[in-house]
C-alpha cells in the first residue's frame, strides 16, 4: 500500500515537473480582437507560430475592443502578459514613459524589420528606440456610391473645386453629399485630419498634434475655412451628433448619401448590407492646396512586449514571427487589412490594392488625430470639431477654448 | 452557610475579573455594528480621504504623482465643461423633483379597491424594476430621429422631427424625462406604503368638519404622509446628483459636452478612453461630494431632531 502510495506520488511529481518545463515555454497573449475576423485571424497565426516553435505553447486572452482600454493599465502593472496588442504613435506614449513597455530594438535589428517595415517605424519610435512590432494597418478616403456619381455625372474630384462642385450637384439632386456619425467623436477627426493633411500638409498636422501649433494659428484658420465650406451649404448630413459610424452606413446603403470619409474597416460592413463592388467605390481625399505632398491617415496596430513579463525570450520570438512576411500577408488576407511589411503580398480586393497604391505612394502617414494627440487633448479637440459641424458661428470660441486646453496638456 | 458560601465563591469573580460579562450590555451592540463600521470605514470614509489627497495631485494613474497644490481647483474654476455640468446638476435636480407631486399623484389614483389593481400597481412600478440601461436605451429609440416614435409623431403631423439627442438644447430634457420615468415610480410606490398608514379616524374626523378633496388632501392626509414625503424628497434628490448611468447609455454627455453632470465628467476625466487624469477628476468629485454633503447634513440633522422629539 505505501509502496503504491510512493509510486504514484512519484508519478504525480514527474507529472508536475513535466507541466513546469512545458510552462517555461508558454507565452501569454492579451489580444482585443474580438470580432470575427481579428479572432480567426488570430487563431491562424497562433497555429502557426506553434507549428514553427514546437517547443512553445500559446496562452491568449480575448478582450472586446472598449474594455481593453481600460484592462491594459491594470494588466500591465498588476499581471503582465508576455504580449500586449495596442496602437502606435502617441496612443503607446503613456505606457513607454511609464517604463511599461520594453525596448525591442533588438527584434528589428535581428530580423531586418527596419528595412522591412520601414513605413511604420517613425511611429514606433519614442526617444530614439522601437517600442513593439506592427502587424497591420489600412487607409482612410472617401467611399462613395459609384452608381450615384454616374447618374448624375459626376467624375471622380481631384482637387478642392471639383470636390465641391459634386457636392454642391448631389445636393441639387436631392441626395445628401457626405455621410457621417460623430457620437462617438472621432469620425469627425477623421475628416478635421484630412482637411488639415490637404490643406497644410504632414508636418503641420505633426506640429499641431505635438502642441508645437495654436489652434488659432492662420494655417487651422484655413482649415476650418475650407470646412465652413462643406458645414454652411449642409452638405455633411443631419443629425449626426445623433448617430454611431454603423448608423450613419445607413444613408449611403440606401442611396440618400454619397460619401463618407471613413477607414477601411467600413467596406465589410457595407457589402454585408448589399451593396455590391460595382455600386461601391473608393477614392483618395482630394487635393486642396496645390503642391503639398499628399500623406495619408493610416492607424497602425501593433503589439508589444511588457516590461513585467515572464518570458520575454518567447515573447520576442513571437514577435519576429508577426513581423515576418508570408504572416502578415496571411494575417492581413484575413483582416481585410493591409500588411505593414513591404514584402508581404497584398491581398485580391478592389479596396485594398487601393489603399496599397495609395499608401505606397504617401508623403507621410499619420496615425490619426486621437492616436497623434495625448488623450485629454483628443478628447477636448473632437468634441470641438463635432460642435463646430454643428454651430459653424462659435469657431473663434472653440479654437480659443482647444488653445486654453492645449497649454494645459503640453505644459 | 455551606450553601452561601459556594454561592459567594462563584460570584465574586464574575464579579471582580469578568469585564466583559460586566460591560456586555455596552459592548454588545458595538460587537454587532463592528463589522458594518469596518466596511463602511473601508469602503466609505477611507475613499473619501483618499479622493481629497488625489486632488492635490497631477497623476495618470501609471506613472509617479506630482504634489500640484490647488492647481486642479484653478484649473476647475476656469473650465467651461464644469460650468456646464455644474449647470446641468441644477436642472437635474429642479426637474427630478417633479417626481415627488407625481409620484403622490399616482398613488393617490392607485390607492382605491378595483378589481385587479395590485396588477396596476406592479405595472406603475415597473420602470423602477428594470435596469436604468434598459430604460436608457428604450428613450434613445424613442428619441431615434430617423425610426423612433417622437418621428413618428412629428411626421403625422408634417413636422420636422428633432434630434433630441444630438441638440443641445433638448439634450438634457431628454435624459431627465428618462430619468423621471422610474424615479417616479419610486416615489410612488413610497407613498403607496405611506397611504396605508393615514389613519381612517382622522379622515372621518375630517369629513365631519367638512373637509373635502384638496382640502382633505393638505390639511388631513399630507400632513400625515410627511415621513414618506421627506424620504421621496431625499431619494430624488440624491438620484438627481448621482445620476451617470442614463448619461452615459445615452449621450456619453455629447453632444460636445452639453449634457454632462459632474458625475459623468468625473468618469470622463478620471477614468474613460481620454482621461486618467486622476487628481482632476479627484477634485471634481470632491466638489460633487461637498455639494452632496449639503443634503446629507440636512438629512442627518432631521433625523437627529425627530430622535430627539421622540424620547
Amino acid at each position: 500500500m505505501n509502496n503504491i502510495l510512493k509510486k504514484a506520488t512519484l508519478a504525480a511529481a514527474a507529472l508536475a515537473l513535466g507541466v513546469t518545463s512545458a510552462l517555461a515555454g508558454e507565452i501569454v497573449i492579451n489580444y482585443d480582437g474580438s470580432d470575427p475576423a481579428p479572432k480567426k485571424a488570430f487563431e491562424m497565426v497562433i497555429k502557426k507560430f506553434e507549428a514553427a516553435h514546437p517547443g512553445i505553447t500559446v496562452k491568449w486572452n480575448l478582450f472586446d475592443h472598449e474594455g481593453y482600454k481600460t484592462s491594459i493599465r491594470n494588466f500591465l502593472t498588476a499581471d503582465a502578459p508576455d504580449i500586449a496588442a495596442w496602437y502606435a504613435g502617441n496612443r503607446m506614449a503613456p505606457f513607454v514613459k511609464a517604463g511599461l513597455f520594453e525596448p525591442v530594438d533588438d527584434v528589428w535589428a535581428d530580423n531586418g524589420l527596419n528595412d522591412a517595415l520601414a513605413s511604420t517605424a517613425p511611429s514606433m519610435t519614442i526617444d530614439g528606440k522601437k517600442w513593439g512590432v506592427p502587424y497591420t494597418y489600412y487607409q482612410w478616403g472617401i467611399y462613395y456610391r459609384k452608381d450615384l456619381f454616374a447618374a448624375n455625372d459626376i467624375a471622380v474630384p481631384k482637387n478642392w473645386k471639383d470636390f465641391l462642385a459634386a457636392c454642391a450637384k448631389l445636393k441639387s439632386a436631392g441626395i445628401t453629399p457626405i455621410t457621417i456619425g460623430t457620437k462617438y467623436l472621432w469620425t469627425a477627426a477623421g475628416v478635421f485630419d484630412y482637411l488639415n493633411l490637404r490643406t497644410n500638409g504632414y508636418q503641420v498636422h505633426n506640429d499641431l498634434t505635438s502642441g508645437k501649433i495654436k489652434y488659432t494659428d492662420p494655417r487651422i484658420q484655413t482649415v476650418f475655412d475650407r470646412w465652413e465650406e462643406l458645414v454652411r451649404p449642409g452638405y455633411f448630413i443631419d443629425n449626426h451628433a445623433a448617430l454611431s459610424w454603423q448608423e450613419a452606413l445607413a444613408p449611403m446603403v440606401q442611396g440618400k448619401a454619397a460619401m463618407y470619409v471613413m477607414g477601411n474597416f467600413a467596406v465589410a460592413p457595407l457589402r454585408e448590407a448589399g451593396l455590391s463592388d460595382d455600386q461601391l467605390d473608393f477614392m483618395q481625399f482630394p487635393q486642396i492646396t496645390a503642391g503639398i505632398p499628399m500623406a495619408e491617415e493610416a492607424p497602425t496596430d501593433t503589439f508589444h512586449i511588457p516590461t513585467k513579463a515572464k518570458n520575454k525570450a518567447d515573447a520576442r520570438k513571437f514577435l519576429a514571427f508577426l513581423a515576418a512576411a508570408d504572416t502578415q500577408t496571411e494575417v492581413n488576407k484575413i483582416l481585410g487589412q493591409l500588411p505593414t511589411n513591404k514584402n508581404a503580398q497584398v491581398a485580391d480586393d478592389k479596396f485594398i490594392k487601393a489603399g496599397f497604391e495609395m499608401l505606397s505612394n504617401a508623403a507621410g502617414l499619420a496615425q490619426f488625430y486621437d492616436r497623434d494627440a495625448p488623450a485629454a487633448m483628443a478628447k477636448a479637440g473632437m468634441e470641438g470639431f463635432q460642435e463646430f459641424m454643428i454651430k459653424p458661428d462659435r469657431r473663434d470660441a472653440i479654437l480659443k477654448r482647444l488653445d486654453k486646453v492645449q497649454a494645459k496638456v503640453y505644459k | 452557610m455551606q450553601n452561601t458560601n459556594s454561592q459567594i465563591a462563584s460570584l465574586s469573580p464574575l464579579h471582580h475579573q469578568n469585564f466583559l460579562r460586566r460591560n456586555r450590555l455596552k459592548i454588545a451592540p458595538w460587537l454587532f455594528l463592528a463589522p458594518a463600521m469596518v466596511m463602511f470605514t473601508i469602503y466609505v470614509i477611507a475613499p473619501i480621504f483618499q479622493s481629497i489627497w488625489i486632488s492635490f495631485f497631477e497623476w495618470d494613474g501609471l506613472g509617479a504623482k506630482t504634489w500640484v497644490g490647488n492647481q486642479n481647483y484653478v484649473e476647475l474654476m476656469d473650465d467651461d465643461r464644469f460650468y456646464t455640468s455644474l449647470y446641468n446638476n441644477v436642472i437635474w435636480l429642479v426637474l427630478y423633483m417633479l417626481a415627488v407631486p407625481a409620484g403622490l399623484f399616482i398613488a393617490l389614483f392607485l390607492n382605491q379597491n378595483v378589481w385587479g389593481i395590485r396588477l396596476y400597481k406592479s405595472l406603475f412600478f415597473f420602470p423602477f424594476v428594470i435596469s436604468q440601461v434598459v430604460v436608457g436605451l428604450v428613450f434613445s429609440w424613442f428619441y431615434d430621429p430617423s425610426n423612433g416614435i417622437i418621428a413618428l409623431i412629428f411626421n403625422i403631423w408634417g413636422g420636422n422631427p428633432p434630434a433630441i439627442l444630438a441638440d443641445e438644447r433638448y439634450v438634457t430634457y431628454g435624459i431627465i424625462a428618462a430619468g423621471l420615468w422610474p424615479q417616479i415610480a419610486y416615489c410612488m410606490i413610497l407613498y403607496l406604503t405611506g397611504l396605508n398608514n393615514v389613519s381612517p379616524d382622522q379622515i372621518e374626523a375630517g369629513r365631519l368638519d367638512g373637509a373635502r378633496g384638496l382640502k382633505m388632501l393638505w390639511y388631513v392626509i399630507l400632513p400625515q404622509l410627511r415621513p414618506a414625503t421627506f424620504i421621496a424628497i431625499v431619494v430624488t434628490v440624491i438620484g438627481a446628483l448621482r445620476s451617470f448611468d442614463l448619461i452615459s447609455i445615452m449621450t456619453q454627455g455629447g453632444p460636445y459636452g452639453s449634457s454632462n453632470v459632474l458625475a459623468y465628467y468625473m468618469f470622463e476625466t478620471a477614468l474613460s478612453e481620454y482621461g486618467y487624469r486622476m487628481g482632476y477628476g479627484a477634485s471634481i468629485a470632491v466638489v460633487l461630494f461637498l455639494i452632496m454633503m449639503v443634503y446629507i447634513c440636512f438629512f442627518l440633522w432631521r433625523m437627529y431632531v425627530q430622535e430627539k422629539e421622540g424620547h
